[in-house]
């Protein structure tokens, strides 16, 4: 079982090391970077490689560690009860399983993703520090054990809104993808978008990269906000003039709302356009 | 130089305990990586760092550590590690008995110096030779002795040659959060902001919502939840404003209106350069629309916590004297205000968005770190993080 990445996913070596690693040794993948770097597809792209389920636990700043395990909806039984539903004498019937039980329930080893770990409130990891290390917890309302027949292989992704706890940390190994430079992501497009034209991507580059050096960006375009406006440009069929623009007037690069997504940002950009321009014509 | 490599790295900062240095042995009894030295940097890597700020510091020591090792003429880039010297270690290390041997030691930290010294020892005794040999039976760690030879790692054929080393590109080098925070980590900062503000949303039983509801519902029980409320911190932010500030005022500003939002309880002032007898909410109107400090001290209960934002370099002039401000005739000196400050606040900080490094350079910076009884941090993420620590005392 050994990662190497697919033809739909480029995984630097680094990567690779540190997810063959965390399989091997069994420990949590702890996954940070900036948006938009691949975070989340990596879990879906190991899963696809070893050929194994993937089981998706998506953080929400409200998830409790608890609902990862199982949730007793006591609510609804109550009401039950009040209703005389039959259901009401078994209280199995109102356990919920939550995601890490599926993923120890499995039957194949799965790759459980914990998405957006930072989402939560910061006690969130310490409480899970025992069920990912031991893979097992007690249903206190059932009396039973639900034990991992084989450990998932837990992959972790955090955009940094929080610090995440020490002891929790110690448990994971930790990969941090740096933003890809040229030719890594000259790749990373050629596995999107194969019969992109040379010329169109290396200006189109140029221009990605000029913009994510543009100081006070409230939020800087990432591969996926250039993925998406190279398929724009392509459908526009747009040439690779049109993005050539140091000689020209044309600063504002054409489809640019793809690339900045925060109104806030597209305004600092067309100033800094209008002052660029001015400039040129003194 | 296995062993310095972890002296070290505890060293530089980088918080390495004896559970990842067994990880980092799995790892490689378990094969993971190949045994090249790019191979090796990325598991060490992997495994010993947890946080992209100690990246480059972990970059840094390993460029140190294994310098030297690698010019090996002929061969491009390779370095030399003690595969099977590190293995013998590892399962010793793994063993019960081990465990309690290293605990007699003095535990991991005392081990580690126990075992550079023997090595060192070692090497004195076997000068010239190639083989250093262990002197078995006493020293859990001699027993296996040193295979000279080692395992090369690396001698990466394609990469021969290869000039620049992936440490050595310090390709995380603006993640080290000692650097002063800029556009780069200000959401970074404003985490911690954030994370100072928050303290766990709950979600709690709403009583009067519950009872009104059930009985709306004919007496069935019909529970009601809510989130409970965020931030209960109070922050009082007087920030310096215009002139030596002009070059720190936008990442200052950035952060903190921003992190406004998170508190339930925030005001914020400015002043100039010093604090002196008035404040204003709105530097547009700052002569029209003045605050008394004294009010100011009157109206916020002793329970706010304050943080000063401001350079602190002037002249000593303006805060030690009356009369020492630039820009008017001050009856009391800034120095007694902030003084007042202090003493109507347990709790107070000052961030300073000069870099430390100058802080003794100048003497203005020094008397108000002097009066704000050394609580002035930089404004770096690290010192931001000291800052909110000791704003939660
Ligand atoms: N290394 C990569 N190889 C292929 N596609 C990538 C790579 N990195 C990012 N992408 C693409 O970028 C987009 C964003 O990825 P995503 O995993 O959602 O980012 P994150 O979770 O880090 O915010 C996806 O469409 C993904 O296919
Ligand atoms: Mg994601």
């Amino acid at each position: 079982m050994k990662f190497t990445g697919t033809d739909s996913y480029v995984a630097s070596d680094d990567l690779r090391v540190a997810v063959n690693a965390a399989i091997a040794l069994q420990r949590p993948l702890l996954i940070k970077g900036e948006p938009g770097t691949g975070k989340t597809v990596l879990a879906h792209e190991v899963a696809k490689a070893l050929k194994a389920p993937i089981i998706e636990w998506h953080i929400k700043s409200t998830t409790k560690a608890q609902q990862g395990l199982y949730e007793y909806d006591a609510v609804s039984r109550l009401r039950d009860s009040q209703l005389g539903d039959e259901r009401v004498k078994d209280i199995a019937n109102y356990i919920k399983k939550g995601k890490l039980w599926e993923g120890f329930t499995s039957t194949e080893r799965p790759v459980l993703l914990i998405d957006e770990i930072d989402k939560a409130d910061i006690e969130f990891p310490n409480d899970l520090l025992l069920e990912l290390d031991r893979m097992e917890f007690y249903v206190y309302e059932t009396q039973q054990v639900i034990k991992a027949e084989q450990r998932p292989i837990v992959m972790i992704t955090s955009n940094n809104e929080k610090e995440l706890p020490d002891a929790f940390l110690r448990r994971c190994f930790f990969h941090y993808i740096r933003f890809p430079d040229r030719e890594t992501m000259t790749q990373i497009v050629d596995v999107h978008f194969p019969d992109l034209q040379r010329n169109l991507l290396r200006e189109a580059l140029n221009v990605f990269y000029d913009i994510r050096e543009v100081p006070g960006l409230k939020k800087k375009p990432s591969t996926s906000e250039l993925l998406d406006w190279l398929k724009l440009l392509m459908v526009e069929d747009m040439s690779p003039d049109a993005l050539r623009s140091k000689d020209s007037k044309q600063l504002i690069p054409p489809l640019h709302g793809a690339l900045l997504k925060n109104e806030q940002d597209v305004h600092l950009f067309e100033r800094l356009a209008f002052m660029a321009r001015r400039e040129q014509r003194q | 130089m296995f062993v310095n490599f972890f002296l070290e790295l505890r060293q530089a900062k980088v918080p390495v305990s004896i559970k990842e240095y067994l990880a980092l042995m799995e790892g490689m009894d378990k094969g993971v990586s190949d045994y090249s030295v790019d191979d090796f940097y990325y598991l060490s890597r992997a495994i010993l760092v947890k946080d992209e700020r100690n990246l480059d510091k972990f970059d840094k020591v390993f460029g140190h550590i294994f310098k030297g090792l690698e010019a090996v003429p002929g061969d491009g880039v390779a370095a030399e590690i003690p595969e099977e010297w590190l293995r013998k270690l590892a399962e010793k290390l793994l063993t019960e008995e081990e465990k309690a041997q290293i605990e007699a030691l003095g535990g991991w930290e005392k081990l580690m110096e126990t075992l550079k010294k023997r090595l060192e020892e070692q090497q004195k005794r076997h000068q010239g030779g190639s083989k250093w040999i262990g002197t078995a039976g006493t020293s859990p760690f001699g027993a296996h002795g040193f295979n000279p030879e080692g395992v090369r790692i690396g001698q990466d054929k394609n990469r021969e040659g290869r000039a620049v080393k992936v440490w050595d590109k310090r390709e995380y080098k603006n993640l080290d959060d000692t650097v002063e925070i800029g556009t780069r980590n200000i959401k970074i900062a404003l985490r911690r902001l954030r994370k100072f503000a928050r303290e766990g949303a709950e979600v709690e039983l709403d009583m009067p919502d519950t009872i009104r509801s059930t009985a709306r519902n004919a007496g069935y029980l019909d529970i009601k939840m809510v989130p409970e409320r965020r931030n209960k911190v109070k922050l009082l932010i007087l920030f310096d404003i215009g002139g030596s500030m002009d070059a720190h005022i936008r990442v200052c500003e950035e952060l903190f209106s921003a992190a406004r939002s998170e508190f339930k309880h925030l005001e914020f002032f400015y002043f100039h350069n010093c604090l002196y007898e008035k404040l204003w909410k709105d530097n547009r109107r700052r002569h029209v629309d003045t605050f008394s400090t004294a009010q100011l001290l009157h109206t916020y209960p002793a329970d706010y916590k304050v943080l000063f934002v401001g350079d602190a370099s002037m002249s000593p002039y303006e805060i030690a004297y009356p009369g020492g401000s630039v820009e008017h005739w001050n009856e009391e000196s800034g120095q007694t205000w902030i003084q007042r400050v202090a003493d109507t606040y347990r709790s107070m900080v000052w961030l300073n968005p000069v870099p430390e490094r100058h802080w003794s350079y100048t003497p203005s910076i020094q008397l108000l770190q002097q009066l704000s009884s050394n609580r002035m941090f930089p404004l770096t993420l690290g010192g931001l993080d000291s800052a909110m620590k000791e704003l939660n005392k």
